[in-house]
């Protein structure tokens, strides 16, 4: 009977993704880049990176418990393969301007010769996995130390290592690789995302990143919902208990560490997709911190929370509240007041009420499908989705 | 009640804090202006301002943005096509920042500009070139020097000379003007104004000959590097970095007797250096577009309009002496005006069809693109800074053959 | 130039800037060792302190502004305690150390807000600004200050915590929260007093390092904040003199790491830079992670030395 009910409550969720990538694709092709109506899907690119960041947090700070901020670094190594590995051939040499680029291979390139239009996906998807494996792997070899540090210690650790590996990125002699401390640019984008369809173009700038955003959360919550998650929750709730109970606390602990550093890494590359530029300089902790007042804001140990959380932080900073940067909000005109910088202390006001006073944030530990079982009215949030 | 307590605290709180901050200057009023009266009802033409308003070169990219102004007060309309157009400047703001600019550029392209000036600093244009080449809207650089803004977008012109020009003309000062054999470079890092400046210069002074360093975003000690040049006997301290860092290395200089000159490229062009110069005794040199005195009657002008409007007054620091940027800002609005004027339409890809072909002469000199966009120009002003008077005193006009 | 000669500089210089961090450091080791918090605000709140002194000595002069200064830190610091800590006291460590990064997030959007985010010049404070001639190496008087006022500083703390009231209740505190609590301490006013001290510090080592480097902007305090928490989980969290010696170590380290490449150039070690200056601040980092790794109790084990 229960299952029965998983189960259809599993296709409904099927259901409304497709549907909404459907949207996505529809509305990708309707708004084009000099609307007004662009900041919609403007926000839709950078609120799935964020979402999928968020999301990826959650699972370690939220589910298991481990308080990390090393989130920056995970993202600007997932950012850096991602680029570096899908940079052309003929545009390398411009981009390492002051060095003799080491690696040349760009995916997208290597199969579309073979394979044509569906080998660039292919190359561009490879790259991304990959993306994703490096910042696992280091996630690994920094998780050997520091996850038996304890909870504070453990936070400033990981935020110490963010810190070690925008160094490195930045370290002149690693310029044939990472081009110094310079911009990467040029490579495998959102905005040269399309496809030929007889004669049309079907651009998929926002569908790229929506998807893999999507998928990579449908990922996460399926492992939340495995024997892991349950391991990662007890892991949370009382470590004594969970290690009597039989789980492995050093072996969880690091799946959790690593999977959410995989996916931090594919966010990264999104990220890299979507701003068509990579740079260490910009994946500074400040970062990591605003990731974890979307998750916060969210509600921790929320999934559909953390979305939420995301597409609203990244709608207010970036559109709704814009006028609070630039002389008049909501048909106020006070440019004394509502000047450069306003929109963020109204921001991180908000921010700081949701801390104090609503500590379970917007969906405490439910999900979405939980508020539809209790009652049958449909959430708002859905539709800013 | 204790939560209404806490949130009034902090409500105080915020309002104590910005009551210290109400007599700092703001940036440009209001997000877009029109100049003229709109009785008549004209319509508008929007020009997007792609500047930094804030971070690093904020500074620099305000009064940058006089300049437009000023000349948008002068000539607030165009005729387009025959029909008298309002002009309108939109702003936004890049922050100075390469992940800010992309977001940044695409707030101007979806607010329906035509074209776009900006920006200074070349890391965010470089940045926001895919933005603008992705929406076919052409932007014009004003000062941003480095080759790869244009070299890489087909959107992208600029009206400024390029580094391997400036970087080539600073190193030839050094080694024939100054008599150095060792120079010290400094940079910041993952800045492309400064980084590539630093190349070029050390390409055309013999990379042998120089010691490079970079400093990373957020440094506030600056000592340590004043120590290395002393330590490794340099002659010449090369450091075309932010104003924002030039201010606090012009100190540092001075009371650590750096003893040697320090040579920049456009950006110290500003009076954020004059006035930290001043009563020093710190030798600087600059290569720039423009001298003050050059076109007497526009100088007057300007600086009229400078010292009237508070705001304006604010964002130059405080006084009138002139930046080179703000005078290739005030150019960069009429080489804008006169591609809407070749276009005969608002549509970006009508402006773009034509802006290869657009000439125009301004105050910094003729204006005419080349086959990748660049701007022809063959002449840079070098001045150095008078530590008594605080002005900048002409050198030289710097040319390479 | 002898090696002496060459790295001298280096040294003074980290000295100075060490000291700077100690006076932060002391904030952070004295609130983690009563309420187990990383006071991710700390930082910011020296920033603050930088900020005012720029706008209050626009229309003050010196002798009233610094003062008020301290004074507006001090509360600052309190207030931030009373609004954004002191309600979570029951709640998990987690959330307060969110709220911590709340307010610093809150610090450093307002400070953009009012300065525009642009840069902004430290007024030059007379006699401690000016120029001086130390073992035939120019520098500014206050470098040379600075450790001497640090260690007057400290060894006032050490005093007060030994040999008063106050000082006793702080040390009960930080051993057991709650059995102190239940001796009738009143723990309000010892976390309070805490906050001020730490901020009161804070706000004189603003005074040193902003002389010595003039530049405020909203990010200012983020990195000396963190290195000064460094300081104290290297020194042994809750000990003071250890987090002293710690902001120290760090400080001169990473001076000399600035100045490596110069210093292996002109002693032959390596014939070009290798760009070692990059890692400046990822070295403190580093050296948090060995320490955390191997001696997570710091240099000064807990137990030997007076916590507070």
């Amino acid at each position: 009977m229960i299952e029965n009910k998983n189960r259809k409550s599993a296709w409904i969720a099927f259901v409304i993704v497709l549907l909404f990538l459907a949207l996505v694709i529809v509305l990708d092709q309707i708004i084009k880049p000099t609307d007004k109506m662009y900041m919609l899907l403007t926000v839709l690119q950078k609120g799935s990176v964020y979402a999928l960041a968020a999301v990826s947090m959650n699972l370690l700070n939220g589910y298991t418990g481990l308080f990390s901020l090393g989130h920056a670094g995970f993202m600007l190594i997932g950012a850096y393969t991602y680029a570096i590995f899908t940079i052309p051939s003929t545009a390398r040499d411009t981009v390492y301007q002051y060095y003799d680029a080491a690696i040349r291979i760009s995916f997208p390139e290597i199969f579309s010769g073979a394979l044509g239009g569906f080998g660039t996906v292919l190359g561009v998807a490879l790259a991304v996995i990959l993306a994703g494996l490096m910042a696992a792997l280091l996630a690994y070899l920094i998780g050997l130390p520091v996850l038996r540090l304890k909870s504070d210690y453990l936070a400033i650790a990981t935020l110490g290592f963010a810190e070690i590996i925008r160094a490195v990125f930045q370290w002149s002699k690693l310029g044939p690789v990472t081009n110094g401390s310079n911009l990467l640019k040029s490579f495998a984008r959102t905005s040269t995302f399309k496809l030929n369809l007889g004669g049309s173009t079907v651009s998929l700038s926002t569908f790229v990143p929506v998807l893999i955003a999507t998928i990579s959360i449908t990922v996460i919550v399926l492992i939340v919902n495995s024997t892991y998650g349950r391991a990662f929750k007890a892991i949370r709730d009382d470590e004594v208990a969970a290690e009597a109970m039989g789980i492995n606390l050093a072996k969880h602990k690091m799946i959790s560490f690593v999977t959410s550093s995989f996916f931090a890494g594919v966010a990264g590359a999104t990220m890299a997709m979507v701003l068509s530029i990579a740079q260490a300089n910009n994946f500074k902790s400040a970062m990591t911190y605003e990731i974890l007042l979307m998750v916060v804001l969210g509600g921790i140990g929320s999934i559909s929370g953390s979305v939420i959380g995301a597409m609203l932080f990244i709608s207010a900073s970036e559109w709704w509240l814009r006028g609070l940067d630039s002389g008049s909000f909501l048909g106020i005109n006070a440019p004394g007041v509502f000047r450069n910088g306003f929109r963020l202390v109204v921001f991180s006001v908000a921010i700081m009420i949701v801390v104090l006073f609503f500590r379970k944030g917007i969906m405490g530990e439910k999900e979405l499908p939980d508020l539809f079982r209790k009652r049958k009215k449909a959430p708002v949030k859905e539709a800013a989705e | 009640m204790k939560k209404v307590l806490a949130l009034a605290l902090a409500l105080i709180m915020v309002f104590a804090l910005c009551a210290c901050g109400s007599s700092s200057s703001s940036a440009p009023a209001a997000s877009s202006s029109t100049a003229s009266s709109s009785g008549d009802a004209n319509p508008v033409v929007k020009i997007g301002v792609f500047e930094p308003q804030s971070g690093d070169n904020g500074a620099g990219g305000k009064q940058e943005v006089l300049g437009m102004q000023y000349a948008n007060v002068l000539t607030p309309t165009v005729e387009i096509g025959g029909q008298v157009y309002d002009v309108e400047l939109v702003y936004a703001d890049n922050a100075s920042s390469n992940d800010k600019a992309p977001t940044a550029a695409q707030t101007l392209i979806s607010s329906g500009v035509s074209l776009v000036l900006g920006s200074y600093g070349s890391g965010v244009s470089i940045a926001a070139g895919d933005t603008f080449a992705s929406a076919g809207v052409p932007a014009i650089g004003v000062t941003c020097t480095n080759p790869q803004v244009t070299s890489d977008c087909d959107v992208y012109f600029r009206i400024c000379f390029l580094d391997p020009f400036q970087g080539t003309v600073l190193a030839n000062f050094a080694k024939n003007e100054l008599g150095a054999t060792k120079a010290y470079c400094l940079a910041k890092q993952g800045d492309d104004y400064s980084g590539g400046l630093c190349n070029y210069f050390i390409e055309a002074f013999g990379a042998d000959n120089c010691v490079y360093e970079q400093f990373p975003e957020g440094t506030s000690d600056y000592s340590t590097y004043i120590t290395n040049a002393q330590n490794q006997e340099c002659d010449v301290f090369f450091s075309p970095v932010s104003t924002e860092a030039a201010a606090q290395i012009i100190a540092k200089a001075d009371t650590q007797a750096l003893g040697m000159p320090i040579l920049a490229g456009d950006t110290w062009d500003s009076n954020v250096i004059l006035n930290a110069a001043k009563g020093t005794d710190v030798n600087i040199c600059v290569t720039t577009f423009y001298q003050e005195g050059a076109d007497a009657e526009f100088d007057a002008g300007i600086k009229e309009w400078i010292n009237g409007d508070a705001t304006a007054l604010a964002n130059n620091g405080g006084n009138d002496e002139l930046a080179a940027v703000t005078v290739m800002g005030f150019d960069a609005y009429y080489v804008a005006l006169e591609a809407l004027k070749a276009a005969g339409s608002t549509d970006p890809a009508d402006v773009l069809a034509v802006l290869p072909s657009v000439t125009y002469n301004g105050v910094t000199g003729a204006i005419a693109f080349d086959d990748i966009g660049d701007a022809l120009r063959d002449s840079a002003f070098v001045k150095e800074c008078n530590t008594e008077t605080g002005v900048w005193d002409f050198v030289t006009v710097a040319t390479v053959g | 130039m002898s090696l002496v000669r060459t790295v001298l500089p280096y040294i003074i210089s980290g000295i100075s800037v060490g000291g700077q961090y100690a006076l932060i450091a002391i904030g952070y080791t004295m609130v983690y060792g009563i309420l187990r918090l990383i006071n991710f605000a700390h930082g910011d709140v020296f920033m603050v302190a930088g900020l005012m002194m720029v706008y209050l000595t626009a229309s003050l002069p010196l002798y009233i502004s610094i003062p008020l200064m301290i004074i507006l830190t001090v509360l600052i610091g309190f207030t931030i305690e009373r609004v954004a800590y002191k309600p979570l006291r029951t709640a998990p460590r987690m959330s307060v150390m969110i709220s911590a990064i709340g307010v610093s997030y809150l610090l450093q959007n307002l400070a953009l807000y009012i300065t525009g985010g642009l840069n902004k010049n430290y007024p030059a404070i007379p006699w401690i600004s000016d120029r001086i001639t130390v073992l035939g190496m120019e520098t500014t008087r206050v470098t040379v200050i600075t450790p001497f006022l640090t260690i007057l500083l400290v060894v006032a703390l050490v005093f007060l915590i030994n040999h008063t009231k106050i000082g006793m209740a702080m040390r009960a505190v930080s051993v057991d929260f709650e059995t102190s609590q239940l001796m009738g301490i009143k723990i309000n006013n010892v976390i309070s007093a805490t906050f001020i001290i730490g901020t009161f510090l804070a706000a004189v080592g603003s005074v040193l390092y902003f002389t010595n480097y003039p530049g405020v902007v909203p990010t200012s305090g983020a990195m000396p904040g963190l290195k000064a928490f460094v300081a104290a989980v290297f020194g042994g969290i809750g000990s003071i003199p250890g987090a002293v010696i710690g902001a120290f170590i760090i400080g001169i380290c990473e001076s000399i790491i600035k100045g490596l490449d110069t210093i292996l150039i002109v002693n032959g070690a390596i014939t070009e830079q290798i760009g070692l200056a990059t890692f400046s601040d990822a070295f403190t980092f580093i050296l948090l992670i060995v320490i955390l790794v191997f001696k997570p109790t710091g240099l000064f084990g807990e137990k030997t030395t007076d916590k507070v």
